[in-house]
């Protein structure tokens, strides 16, 4: 797509570019380049000097348990946040799009958990789960579940689950909603005509018209949870226990700045770069597709 | 006839219903959270605590917003206030800016410089923490604003968001002013700049939540208490050994980090919507 109308001059645009492209260069593309580089090499401990290795920060790395071990807990973890909050937002929105009167008071209760941080988040639902003063976790006490995350790995996982989920419905929820407003109501109509039950409906017409913004949410959380929820790990478990909330970004901060490992992280921020760019061809070539009708 | 009526009735309370019971659902970690920052610390380490609040809100958001426990939170909150509308601001100008001279000239590389533009969309600040780190560390940007705001400024949404919006505006502007000999800058101020506020407002609501919410970035670069931001800051008041954490002054500090993006997404409800659907496209 370009304009027909275009003004002359080489100078102006270069320096209506410069700012973002400086910006660019300086913090994206040079620290890019350095993590490439510097996956390369091991540095001694004393920072003098570093030992080439090539690809031996990588092959260490796919053969080392506790990286594949953060590769299947990120997988875990993304998986679950996604399917949590998407399913939640969704009963949501389609609670909400039924509603005439009323639904903007509804919507504005709903959409304000997304103004709140995801670290902000964490140290909210730690507090409710807190093994020693958690309200949550002393009823559990109450009814015989001894509640406590700091040990239980399953726990800790569900924990920064339920947390991540939690900070990202209202998101889902929004797109949900934008998406079944916008489904003719005139096709919903003909099928009650006919008879169909609500849920039947749903199945059968709805869910299967809203199948683009699904698959739109499925990448965008799956970003959210490798990516954004950094915040929400280190407050509640900081990875623990026993790594078993260690996920990949979580990884490369530990090994790189607690543990100064810096050539084995340089390598992690390598894969994941790779990761990013794949999810990202992903999502473009979904927006492509939505561009064409 | 007055069956189905009276069916459809029952099935509106049943969504009614649900609907509240969502909204309290998901309410009720930020009310447990401000209850917490009206009691005193003996109400909370012999749970379980309160479900009301109790009569020491005052007390307690005036130790957290004077003292505080590692630097006083109104430090943290004009560092955060700070940050956020550095982004937010810096985000919007420089992507504007490169928008208008990608859509409006025609330049040797024009390509190749939109190119670099989306690239960035793949280099998060999560997968180049330490490189990252380290530029800003030469750069003598360790605990400043100019550290917690430029990593962060370069936005290749934002800059796709302008170049679709004056893709859409009519060329017949841009053919006028070029026939009035109206130089390049003029039409983007009088005409571009004014067509792009509802843009410009729905973006702006969308990056000062980003900007306020940062954690990874702030953690990294703010070793000195007096430059953390609040959402960095709060977990940075929890003692390190056994001791009980000072859960009063941790929640009215959560709430106090909480307010202003709640306070925006609320009062700006319309542009936010609009923001966040079309900054996704």
């Amino acid at each position: 797509m370009d304009k027909r109308v275009t003004f002359g001059g080489w100078t102006l645009p270069y320096l209506l570019l410069l700012p973002q492209v400086a910006v660019t260069a300086v913090f994206f593309f040079w620290p890019a380049a350095q993590a490439i580089y510097q996956s390369a090499f091991i540095p001694d401990p004393f920072g003098l000097k570093a030992l080439f290795v090539g690809f031996g920060n990588f092959s260490f790395l796919l053969t080392d348990p506790f990286y594949l071990a953060s590769f299947q807990t990120t997988a875990v973890f993304s998986g679950l946040v996604t399917i949590v909050s998407m399913a939640l937002a969704l009963w949501l929105a389609v609670m909400a799009d039924r509603i005439i009167k009323g639904s903007g008071a509804y919507r504005t209760m709903l959409i304000w958990p997304y103004a709140v941080a995801p670290a902000v988040a964490g140290v909210l639902w730690l507090f409710m789960f807190s093994p020693n003063v958690g309200l949550v976790s002393w009823y559990l006490g109450v009814l015989g579940y001894d509640w406590n995350h700091v040990l239980n790995p399953n726990e800790a996982m569900g924990l920064v689950v339920v947390a991540s989920s939690w900070s990202r419905i209202s998101y889902n929820f929004l797109f949900f909603l934008a998406g079944l407003q916008a489904i003719p109501k005139s096709v919903i109509e003909a099928a009650a005509i006919d008879g169909a039950h609500f849920w039947r409906r749903f199945w059968t017409i709805v869910f299967p018209l809203l199948s683009p913004v699904t698959f739109f949410l499925l990448v965008v959380n799956v970003v959210y949870a490798f990516f954004e929820t950094f915040g929400v790990i280190h407050t509640i478990t900081s990875g623990g226990p026993q790594q078993a909330t260690t996920i990949l970004v979580y990884k490369v901060y530990s090994d790189g700045f607690v543990g100064q490992d810096l050539g084995s992280s340089a390598a992690q921020s390598v894969i994941l770069l790779l990761v990013v760019g794949a999810l990202t061809v992903i999502q473009f070539r979904y927006i492509e597709r939505r561009v064409h009708y | 006839m007055s069956g189905m009526v009276e069916k459809r009735a029952a099935g509106l309370w049943l969504t009614h219903a649900g609907l509240i019971l969502g909204v309290a659902l998901i309410g009720f970690p930020i009310y447990l959270a401000f209850v917490a920052s009206t009691v005193t610390q003996g109400d909370i380490i012999r749970p379980p605590m309160p479900v009301v609040p109790g009569g020491h809100f005052i007390e307690n958001y005036r130790e957290a917003l004077v003292s505080g426990i590692n630097a006083p939170v109104w430090q943290m909150l004009v560092n955060s206030m700070v940050m956020a509308l550095g982004i937010a601001l810096g985000k919007i100008a420089i992507s504007i800016l490169s928008a208008f001279a990608i859509v409006y000239f025609r330049f040797p590389l024009r390509h190749v410089f939109f190119w670099l533009i989306f690239l960035t969309l793949m280099l998060p600040v999560e997968v180049r923490i330490v490189p990252t780190y380290e530029v800003a560390a030469n750069f003598g940007l360790l605990n400043s604003y100019s550290g917690l705001i430029l990593p962060l400024i370069a936005s290749a949404t934002a800059t796709f968001l302008f170049r679709q919006f004056f893709l859409t505006v009519p060329d017949e502007l841009a053919e006028a002013a070029r026939v009035d000999g109206a130089r390049p800058m003029r039409f983007f101020i009088d005409i571009l700049l004014p067509m792009s506020r509802t843009n410009i407002a729905a973006l702006f609501v969308i990056l000062f939540i980003y900007g306020w919410n940062q954690y990874l970035w702030p953690l990294l670069i703010t070793t000195d208490p007096e430059m953390n931001t609040i959402v960095m800051g709060i977990k940075q008041m929890f003692p390190s050994g056994d001791d009980f954490a000072n859960w009063p002054v941790i929640m009215a500090t959560a709430i106090l980090a909480t307010l202003p993006p709640v306070l925006v997404v609320i009062a700006m409800q319309r542009l936010f919507v609009k923001g966040l659907i079309e900054s996704e496209k």
